[in-house]
């Protein structure tokens, strides 16, 4: 096994655990902050497959805004509230059997793809993997139009809020 | 390569040469060196920052027309190592209530977040943790390690005053960092790379602080508000919420967060030397003259950096200790209603000037950036004031005028 292969196997099983831990700690706080470490653990596992800037956007996306957003959001809720009252519901199994078949069904269709015993081209020294992003996603003949859409589907998002958050001056 | 021109890599040879000697195999040689290297980095960072204090209780000091501290050996030099003294016999205090693991947590990663910092720093041209290709983006997700540990630590104290602090860093950090990543594409487009190290290169020619001197100034205005300090440090603001976020801190966890901001400032002063001066460089092809080669020497370079991110440093405790503290809405407003816009202007200007102007003559590429940075400077200047005229004319105030010493009597 290669220092490689550990450290993502171990990464891997920090990813499982801080899962697992977000949808089971009774405190809404300490499962955002298990979250944040599942989050920090993805962002490892895009380092190790030398995607850098997946990674670094990764934290600075998913840590630096969305899951302290999530905190705030959690910090101005009561603490009698999450402490009180039981985990799961009546019809637990549904969600649970439905979970089940979609990670059988996605776990055959993987194996059964033929580039998944395919081990992957070392990339050449000295290829700046944000110029080619970059590149790719301004080229035509590339990612162009979903990156505009992308960007007009965001702006609208944004229009929405300000007009949501406006205070109706009557 | 002789010791004096380039220590650290000639130790790291060294220590190559003798880790080999004893049979390792290079790859288990190379982590321990890169372990080593680690470690010194952190201490060289951790023993900075005890200098750190001593600079900044007297340049305070020096600003508020005080001596500062002169008591503990010349000119209280030996001040600081008394001060850690003091923090360490402490009696550590975990208040009732408090969420003990994320209590313990918070100080030492805000310590972290600020000493991963110094891995993407260049210190020299030989001497760098490491050359990431993402290296802006580094610093802000650094920050956002940064707000984690603040929010940990006003969550977990069971405090209000902390839980304020809190909150008051929240809004801070999700506003000021808008206009800090627009801003940090500035040196991502005038040096083609994100890298820290090749937009030091970028500028051995010119410096980006003459090719855009806005984007400097919304850069040093959104890092202090990144570090927290004066005039956006809402978070601890002691005569609103006494200390704020670290309020129940005592001993070396309060001396985490204390030594953490420092060292945050003098490293921020070191991103405004590499994105704007030039970092280690920048000497306008000076360094290529036959009489002033030894700029090139890695240990002068060094000198050099740390040199430039003291003057950064400098001006932000100049700043933090002359300027005071805004109110939370001005604070806001300041942010999302001129900086953001401005710093998108600034972005637009560069990135089409960069090329339209690239055709030119070196001294006109110059002159045109450096004059549209003036145009748009002036022009955001004027618009205020109008916008203020206006202000004044809809709620009835007078014209503030400028009175004569008789008119006044």
């Amino acid at each position: 096994m290669t220092a490689e292969q550990i450290i993502f196997l171990l990464t891997g099983a920090l990813v499982l655990v801080s899962a697992l831990m977000v949808v089971t700690v009774r405190n809404l706080l300490h499962a955002a902050l298990w979250l944040v470490v599942a989050l920090f653990g993805v962002a490892v596992l895009y380092a190790i497959l030398q995607a850098n800037f997946l990674a670094v956007v990764q934290v600075v996306v998913y840590i630096g805004a969305i899951a302290i957003l999530f905190i705030f959001a959690v910090m101005l809720t009561r603490r009698e509230a999450m402490e009180k009252g039981r985990q799961t519901r009546n019809n637990w199994w549904i969600p649970a059997l439905l979970g089940l078949t979609i990670l059988t069904g996605l776990a055959v269709l993987i194996l059964s793809f033929p580039g998944v015993q395919r081990t992957e081209a070392v990339l050449p020294a000295g290829l700046d993997t944000v110029q080619a992003l970059g590149t790719a996603l301004v080229s035509p003949d590339a990612y162009v139009l979903p990156f505009e859409v992308a960007s007009v589907l965001m702006l609208a998002a944004l229009v929405g809020a300000v007009y949501i958050a406006t205070v109706d001056k009557k | 390569m002789t010791f004096w021109n380039n220590p650290i890599n000639f130790i790291g040879y060294w220590l190559n040469g003798i880790l080999t000697g004893w049979h390792l195999p290079a790859a288990i040689a190379s982590i321990l060196l890169y372990v080593i290297g680690i470690i010194v980095l952190i201490l060289f960072a951790m023993t900075l920052d005890i200098g750190l204090v001593w600079v900044e209780r007297k340049v305070v000091a020096r600003f508020q027309d005080r001596l500062g501290p002169n008591r503990i050996g010349p000119f209280g030099l030996i001040q600081p190592v008394a001060d850690i003294i003091k923090m360490v016999i402490k009696e550590d205090i975990t208040p009732d209530g408090a969420d003990k693991i994320i209590y313990n947590v918070a100080p030492v990663l805000a310590a972290t977040s600020v000493i991963v910092l110094w891995a993407i720093l260049p210190l020299a041209s030989t001497i760098y943790g490491v050359d990431l290709n993402v290296g802006l983006l580094f610093i802000v997700a650094a920050g956002a390690l940064g707000t984690l540990a603040i929010i940990m630590a006003g969550w977990s104290s069971n405090n209000k005053y902390a839980l304020l602090g809190a909150f008051r860093m929240v809004s801070n950090m999700i506003s000021y960092e808008i206009p800090m990543v627009i801003i940090l594409l500035i040196p991502t487009i005038l040096a083609n790379t994100m890298s820290v190290r090749g937009i030091t290169q970028a500028q051995s020619g010119m410096w980006f602080a003459i090719l855009s001197p806005l984007a400097l100034l919304i850069f040093l205005i959104s890092a202090i508000a990144e570090l927290g300090r004066s005039p956006f440090d809402l978070n601890e603001a002691e005569s609103e919420i006494v200390a704020g976020f670290h309020i129940e801190y005592t001993g070396m966890k309060f001396g985490w967060f204390y030594a953490g901001e420092l060292l945050h400032a003098f490293t921020f002063g070191g991103f405004i030397a590499i994105l704007f001066f030039g970092g280690y460089g920048g000497f306008f092809g000076l360094e290529k003259l036959a009489v002033l080669t030894w700029l090139n020497i890695p240990f002068v370079q060094a000198l050099v950096f740390i040199a430039k991110a003291t003057f950064g440093y400098w001006v932000i405790m100049w700043i933090k200790y002359s300027v005071p503290r805004i109110r939370i809405d001005h604070m806001l407003a300041f942010n999302w209603k001129f900086l953001v816009p401005l710093s998108l202007v600034v972005l637009v200007n560069t990135a089409t000037l960069n090329k339209v102007l690239i055709v030119l003559p070196n001294w006109l590429y110059v002159l045109g950036m450096f004059g549209s940075n003036i145009v748009i400077g002036y022009a955001t200047i004027e618009i205020l004031r109008a916008y203020g005229r206006k202000q004044r004319k809809a709620e009835k105030i007078p014209e503030p005028q400028a009175h004569t010493q008789e008119q006044a009597v």
